[in-house]
């Protein structure tokens, strides 16, 4: 690697992708991934969630192997079949969160697996210090190599990745989503490191969710659709709008098929809730026959709003009432005593008992009901379970097999089965349609517009852009842990919710003031 | 109601295998089968088993493990454990002894004393691990040495006897004229009392799915803490009364009473088939292996061999019953099950690869 800059000639580009495919069992989660970076440039990643970025990184990081497609580094074909394939030819991964050892030194954690060693084969600490060193002073921040890795901010600890991929003279730096957590301070520390690394003539890959940052930083940008390359830019002769659009390009299905239904009298009412680190002041509220969809990126806060509400996590401020009486606070016993319902993120490990029969599953928020003078037989449960199981479709031979052998959408029935089996008031279901098929998925959905038809609330957090501008009545926006927008159906275009989504001043205002 | 516009009602049956299946294709009927063989053999081969004093002293014995055998199963069910309860037995012993030798308490009050401590001993057992948050292995390893010293606090290096005639035998005088003691009676009533909190109630159902996961159990309304709080505090109480049990029958109470009982009460529960990551077992299970245990010791005993060879012999029961129960599911899946009624194309299989292994 002796070209420096990427822009003279054609020198072969670091990482090149053509059409690479990948999919887990029936699921193609990246169908045609695209991807070409010039050494010496900062090369940006966009696209919704599950737009296929993160299976991307994970085969270049040699996570997973490819089914189909070109995978070049440095002009060469490679299949990498581990993640020490490959560091070894030049490949480095930063995450999010980085996952150093919490427990031993930064030296040791920059040196892990070949420290150098001194006389008789022992590791040679001053010398593997002063490496560390070494390292820091190129990358022109001061962190102490002798102390340990736990208490080092996220920023630190990146840093530290970062070091450790130079000292493997990395050819390609991947940064998925690194500003995340970090202050704006450190964001602007991590893109002087990233652009004095560009010019020593590496080649960096940066993901991020907000546009100021790939347009600050980055040179070149590839977008990414539904598992598919889209398009690539430069960061010079494009705009934010045309991202936008690129990202969200298709047509919104007819899939959807949320019918009016008279909106009714208020039932869930949120002022002022906050929890700190995760998000502040959310005001909103939802009306029976209303399906209210909370539309955000992952990680901008919006499950952790659900869970509060329902009460599995407790808050700092502010207040939730469900049909004018208030909700105490961490006690999901008594939001569903009040009416509330659940269907959270996680549905094997929260959603569901997995390991247990679906009659159980079914009976298990309704149980205490079905005893008789204290005592609860399974014949009960049986009986109760079975008309919900019938009600929902539920494909399963018997009603005591377990949740844990059925497909992920009989899984999905079973646990909106259980809740509406409590007669709720509100239901709150986080991401309604993850991973099960489409069949299933648009029987949930036709599902879910029939319940706001008879008069149920409905609050809906999706990451599916479509999915929200079909179902929902009004969308709120969450960015950040805070609401940035509240949209009637009518006025909703994948644009100003995506816009909305990716806002990074935390202090903007809403684009229209709550109702309230 | 319905919403189903024109959705064909579907019906289910209730079980995927038949009745005997059911039956016999589980851990428990493969104790309660080790344990009916085992007697009937001791029965006719052990010299004296077959006497009348043998199931009259297997019953005294083995009285306070299968006591706190009963709360252990929930404990170990919801996935936790707790060590200290033979050390709550000797300092309800020690409590009873003091009271009634030393201060003249009645012995019923001396009694509802040493088991309120011991409900409050166990219940601080449960608080640090319901609510702190520790884990309870930690916890009560130490508190295992906790409730030991107070007993040794209270009695220091004396031996406590001399309770009053009338109580110190009504433990074990016969029912009748059966060959069982009378602490039989409190035992049967709490083997129904527990093992309809655990299999009848809906309390019971969240002991199972705090076992089975936690998360999803908070997450359905069930309060976590607090269940694992009254578990430890009903372990507490049980041991308490097993330790005023212990106090009478032996007429005496040292700093040692009880000493190692924890071992044997988990390890009863264990090859009564409760899976020491908690989630599943039954009580039938636990009382056929605590009985298990008690007749294998007996037989051999009598049968002349010494404790070494008892050790060894209970010792490879327990670690052969825990790798067997690794077998039981693959011999189960070799059972067919009722055919899957859906006719639909394939979905998308569950992710987690370890949920496919059972044949549809």
């Amino acid at each position: 690697m002796t070209t420096a800059t990427g822009t003279e000639g054609r020198t072969a580009p670091t990482l090149e992708l053509r059409s690479v495919a990948k999919s887990f069992g029936a699921v193609a989660a990246l169908r045609s991934g695209t991807l070409e970076v010039a050494p010496g440039s900062i090369h940006a990643l966009v696209g919704e969630n599950g737009a296929g970025k993160s299976t991307l990184v994970k085969i270049v990081a040699g996570v997973h192997r490819r089914d189909s497609g070109v995978f070049r580094l440095l002009g060469e074909d490679v299949d990498f079949g581990s993640t020490a394939d490959s560091k070894s030819a030049g490949v480095a991964v930063i995450y999010q969160e980085p996952t150093l050892f919490p427990d031993l030194s930064v030296a040791e954690n920059i040196f892990m697996g070949r420290h150098p060693l001194g006389r008789g084969r022992r590791i040679d600490r001053t010398r593997m210090y002063d490496e560390s060193n070494a390292l820091f002073a190129r990358l022109g921040v001061t962190i102490d190599p002798r102390r340990v890795a736990n208490g080092l901010s996220i920023a630190d600890q990146q840093l530290i990745e970062i070091a450790k991929a130079i000292s493997l003279d990395a050819k390609l730096l991947v940064m998925d989503e690194p500003t995340a957590a970090l202050s704006g301070n450190e964001v602007a520390r991590l893109f002087a490191v990233a652009r004095s690394l560009r010019d020593e003539g590496r080649a960096l890959v940066f993901i991020s969710h907000r546009f100021d940052e790939v347009f600050d930083l980055c040179d070149t940008v590839t977008v990414m659709r539904d598992g598919a390359y889209v398009s690539t830019h430069l960061v010079a002769e494009t705009t934010e709008a045309e991202i936008v659009s690129r990202m969200v390009g298709r047509e919104v299905a007819e899939l959807f098929p949320k019918t009016p239904a008279a909106i009714g009298d208020v039932v869930l009412d949120i002022q002022g809730l906050g929890s700190t680190g995760e998000f502040h002041d959310i005001s909103f509220q939802v009306r029976a026959g209303e399906i209210v969809g909370l539309a955000g990126l992952v990680g901008a806060g919006r499950s952790e709003i659900a869970r509060a509400v329902f009460g599995v996590d407790g808050y700092d401020e502010g207040r939730v009432t469900l049909h004018g009486k208030a909700v105490p606070k961490k006690q999901p016993r008594a939001a569903i005593r009040a009416g509330m319902a659940f269907v959270p993120e996680d549905r094997r490990q929260q959603g569901l008992v997995i390991e247990g029969s679906v009659a159980r599953n079914i009976a298990s928020v309704i149980r205490g009901g079905l005893a008789k003078g204290g005592l609860l037989t399974a014949a009960a449960e049986n009986k109760a379970s079975a008309p919900w199981a019938s009600r929902l479709q539920v494909k399963t031979s018997a009603l005591d097999m377990r949740a844990a052998t059925m497909s992920g959408g009989n899984q999905q029935k079973v646990v909106i089965a259980k809740w509406l089996a409590t007669d709720p008031k509100l239901l709150i279901i986080d991401e309604p349609t993850r991973g099960i098929d489409v069949g299933t998925k648009a029987e949930v959905h036709r599902l879910l517009s029939d319940l706001a038809g008879q008069g149920l609330a409905i609050l809906m957090i999706s990451s599916e852009l479509p999915e929200v501008l079909g179902m929902a009545d009004r969308v709120l926006v969450v960015c950040e842990g805070r609401l940035t927008a509240d949209i009637a159906r009518e006025d909703a275009t994948p644009e100003n919710v995506m816009a909305a989504a990716t806002r990074s001043a935390p202090t903007a205002p809403p684009t229209k003031e709550p109702v309230s | 109601m319905s919403t189903a516009t024109a959705t064909e009602a579907r019906t289910y049956p209730a079980y995927s295998r038949n009745l005997a299946a059911r039956l016999l294709l589980n851990r428990e009927a493969a104790v309660i089968v080790g344990l009916v063989a085992v007697y009937l053999y001791a029965m006719g081969n052990v010299p004296f088993f077959d006497g009348p004093l043998t199931i009259f002293n297997l019953s005294k014995e083995y009285a306070p493990i299968l006591l706190m055998a009963l709360p252990m199963t929930l404990i170990i069910i919801t996935g936790e454990i707790d060590l200290s309860v033979a050390s709550t037995l000797g300092a309800s012993a020690a409590i009873t002894g003091v009271l009634v030798v030393e201060h003249d308490l009645s012995l019923p009050l001396a009694a509802l004393v040493a088991i309120l401590v011991g409900a409050l001993l166990g219940a601080l057992n449960g608080f640090f691990v319901a609510y702190v948050g520790l884990p309870s292995l930690a916890v009560t390893i130490g508190s295992l040495a906790l409730y030991r010293g107070l007993a040794e606090g209270l009695i220091q290096d004396k031996r406590i006897s001399g309770f009053p005639e009338g109580w110190q035998d009504w433990p074990t005088e016969r029912i009748g004229t059966s060959q069982y003691p009378n602490i039989l009676i409190p035992i049967a009533v709490l083997v129904v009392l527990f093992a309809l909190l655990l299999h009848f109630t809906s309390f019971g159902r969240g002991v199972f799915e705090i076992g089975l996961s936690d998360e999803a159990a908070h997450f359905s309304g069930v309060n976590v803490a607090r269940t694992k709080l009254v578990l430890f505090t009903l372990s507490g109480a049980v041991a308490a009364f097993a330790g005023v049990y212990v106090a009478l029958k032996s007429n005496s109470v040292a700093t040692d009473t009880g000493n190692g009982f924890e071992l044997k009460v988990i390890a009863g529960v264990l090859l009564g088939g409760v899976s020491i990551f908690g989630g599943r077992g039954a009580l039938h299970g636990v009382v056929a292996g605590v009985l298990l245990i008690a007749v294998l010791n007996s037989a051999l005993q009598l049968d002349g061999q010494g404790s070494e060879v008892i050790q060894i012999i209970i010792g490879l029961l327990l670690v052969g019953s825990v790798i067997a129960s690794n077998f039981l599911p693959r011999i189960r899946a070799l059972i067919p099950r009722r055919a899957a009624a859906s006719t639909t194309a394939p979905q998308t299989p569950a992710t987690g690869d370890e949920t496919r292994k059972v044949s549809q």
